[in-house]
């Protein structure tokens, strides 16, 4: 990857932390720990590698990409926003009355949701099936999903991953955003998952092993999944709940918890200064 | 009475003749096609049919991906583990998104038989019903699944419908008159004391239940309400209106099914005796199927009883 290309997606992302941080904020609720674990993966996804066109959302030859982990949309929505699916100044409804972007994604309300998802472990069966329905037509979309490493402890994940591996769908790519943390603290106490790699193998995926928050190897773990045949890829993206945010990282209370405005105002200001650096870089 | 054909049958028949028509169509199973009958459809149409194994809740999530992308899937399994097991799964990856997904449960009810309790599904009207966006059918004999799997695949959106595993007698396609439309009720016979109205299995008791009081001076109207969800709320209103009192009748819990359906409707709309006639809040047990319906009052002479006592109510 070209410093370039380096450069325009670490901007992207710094932008929708910034505005992840901002719709939780007015929303005072919502996700925001794990939608900045997501934010790298999601902009590598939709500024980087995903065939799509904000223009025509429901294109029958789009890549498509389920948000397994549902709760995260400050951060999909914020990338969809940048990509240009809808209007910035919608995410001011962010979890509001007022509009239709709910705390977790609606497919038949905001442009760019693949799928309805939410509740944990449900997304990647759709993902499975959608990746069926591209094989059915000969159609050569990708679909990718998003999961979280709490995720995995529901067993529809692991339902869908033998499916996947019973259909070789080399059309599926799924991404494990592990930032070791969930709602009641580390994951290897709450329910230790790991060897996930072993895991995962042992279900017949391709595993690549990736830093979640480097584009660099974002762009080659996603390459390598796209050029492997006969079974899915999984790719564990090793992440920091929070990141970007110095008292929100590693910290399991920020899971879905939204700064007040103390928090919010120094928050905003670590943002804003990671922004510039990319901007002054 | 025609042919002698459990809905099942007729339901593998059906989907398989919609394959022919319709390449859109794709089937699931959870490795119970030789018993929800599609392996027909599996041996006709084997690339357009996927066996996810006993993994059902995996199987809505993926109807719902492959509904997302355009295919019309049909997901079939027993009952119990679509409606319940899997119930989660179809309340928020197909009815939330309105994705077109046929939620298929065979074996329903009571007249599973042998297997017992375990298998025997009776909470599924209430569990599909009260989820928002879906639709809820269970026809009487093969004659009627067959113009519903149809109407089914016609009809875009999330549905479920419910199979049986006895082999029941056709009745639909001798009554002058009948016609199937998904969300109407059909009128079987006419009466002015009292109405059955019946679903599935019980429609052909609730017939012969008729007979039965016909003789004794009661003219029962015998209602086959296929879809508890929409209601017919209109045939109801009308039934109530008319007859004065009505009994319900299913092969389902009386809690949450078609009798507290109507019970619910009339209550607000026009209060008449409703006397609710099903299993009575209590799990079943293996027996034959038809040792099993009669241990728990599944007979035409357990709905005469009802009709009786409705009838008795109306002074």
């Amino acid at each position: 990857m070209d410093q370039e290309k380096f450069k325009r997606l670490s901007l992207t992302a710094a932008r929708g932390r910034i505005r992840a941080m901002e719709m939780v904020h007015r929303a005072a609720s919502g996700h925001i720990g794990g939608s900045l674990s997501a934010m790298d993966i999601l902009t590598a996804l939709y500024f980087d590698v995903m065939r799509i066109d904000p223009a025509r959302p429901k294109d029958p030859d789009r890549d498509r990409f389920v948000l397994s982990k549902g709760h995260c949309t400050p951060a999909l929505y914020a990338v969809l926003a940048l990509r240009g699916y809808f209007p910035q100044e919608d995410l001011k409804l962010f979890r509001s009355i007022e509009g239709h972007y709910s705390g977790h994604p609606d497919m038949n309300y905001v442009p760019g949701v693949d799928m309805s998802t939410g509740s944990l472990g449900q997304g990647i069966s759709a993902a499975v099936g959608m990746a069926l329905a591209g094989r059915l037509d000969r159609k050569d979309y990708r679909v990718y999903a998003l999961l979280g490493d709490g995720e995995v402890e529901e067993g529809q994940v692991w339902e869908a991953f033998m499916a996947a591996s019973k259909y070789k769908l080399d059309n599926l790519c799924a991404i494990v955003d592990i930032n070791g943390l969930q709602i009641d603290g580390r994951t290897s106490d709450v329910m230790p998952s790991e060897p996930l790699d072993a895991k995962f193998a042992a279900f017949g995926c391709q595993v690549i092993p990736a830093d979640g928050h480097d584009f660099r190897s974002l762009e080659a773990a996603l390459a390598q999944a796209a050029e492997h045949r006969g079974g899915p890829s999984v790719i564990l993206a090793r992440t920091v709940k929070g990141k970007g945010v110095s008292f929100m990282e590693n910290d399991a209370g920020w899971h879905g918890k939204a700064p007040n405005d103390e928090q919010f105002a120094k928050a905003m200001e670590e943002l804003q200064a990671a922004l510039e650096g990319w901007e002054g870089n | 009475m025609g042919e002698k054909l459990a809905t099942r049958s007729a339901y593998g028949e059906a989907v398989t003749a919609l394959g022919a028509r319709d390449p859109g169509i794709v089937v699931l199973d959870a490795d119970l096609s030789s018993a929800t009958m599609t392996r027909q459809f599996s041996q006709v149409y084997p690339e357009r049919f996927f066996n996810m194994g006993i993994a059902e809740c995996n199987m809505m999530g993926v109807a719902a991906g492959l509904a997302a992308c355009g295919k019309k899937p049909f997901a079939s399994t027993f009952a119990m583990f679509a409606a319940g097991r899997a119930f989660e799964q179809v309340r928020n990856s197909i009815a939330y998104p309105r994705l077109n997904v046929k939620v298929v449960g065979s074996h329903g009810g009571l007249s599973v038989g042998e297997d017992g309790a375990t298998h025997q599904c009776c909470e599924d009207f209430a569990l599909m019903r009260a989820v928002p966006n879906m639709l809820v059918c269970c026809p009487c004999d093969g004659h009627e699944m067959r113009l519903a799997v149809e109407a089914l695949a016609a009809y875009d959106g999330p549905a479920y419908l419910r199979l049986g595993r006895l082999a029941v007698e056709t009745v639909t396609d001798s009554i002058p008159g009948y016609q199937f439309k998904l969300g109407e009720g059909a009128v079987l016979r006419d009466g002015a004391d009292v109405t059955l109205v019946a679903v599935g299995l019980m429609v052909q008791m609730a017939l012969q239940a008729a007979e039965t009081l016909a003789g004794e001076g009661i003219d029962a109207r015998v209602i086959d309400m296929h879809t508890l969800k929409p209601l017919d709320e209109g045939l109801i209103l009308k039934a109530a209106r008319e007859t004065g009192a009505i009994v319900t009748t299913e092969e389902h819990n009386i809690i949450g099914g078609l009798g507290e359906a109507v019970a619910g409707y009339l209550g607000g709309a026009c209060p008449v005796p409703v006397v609710r006639h099903g299993v009575e809040d209590c799990f079943g047990r293996s027996g034959k199927a038809a040792q099993v319906l009669a241990h728990y009052g599944l007979t035409p002479e357990g709905i005469a009883a009802a009709a009786r006592r409705a009838a008795a109510l109306k002074k």
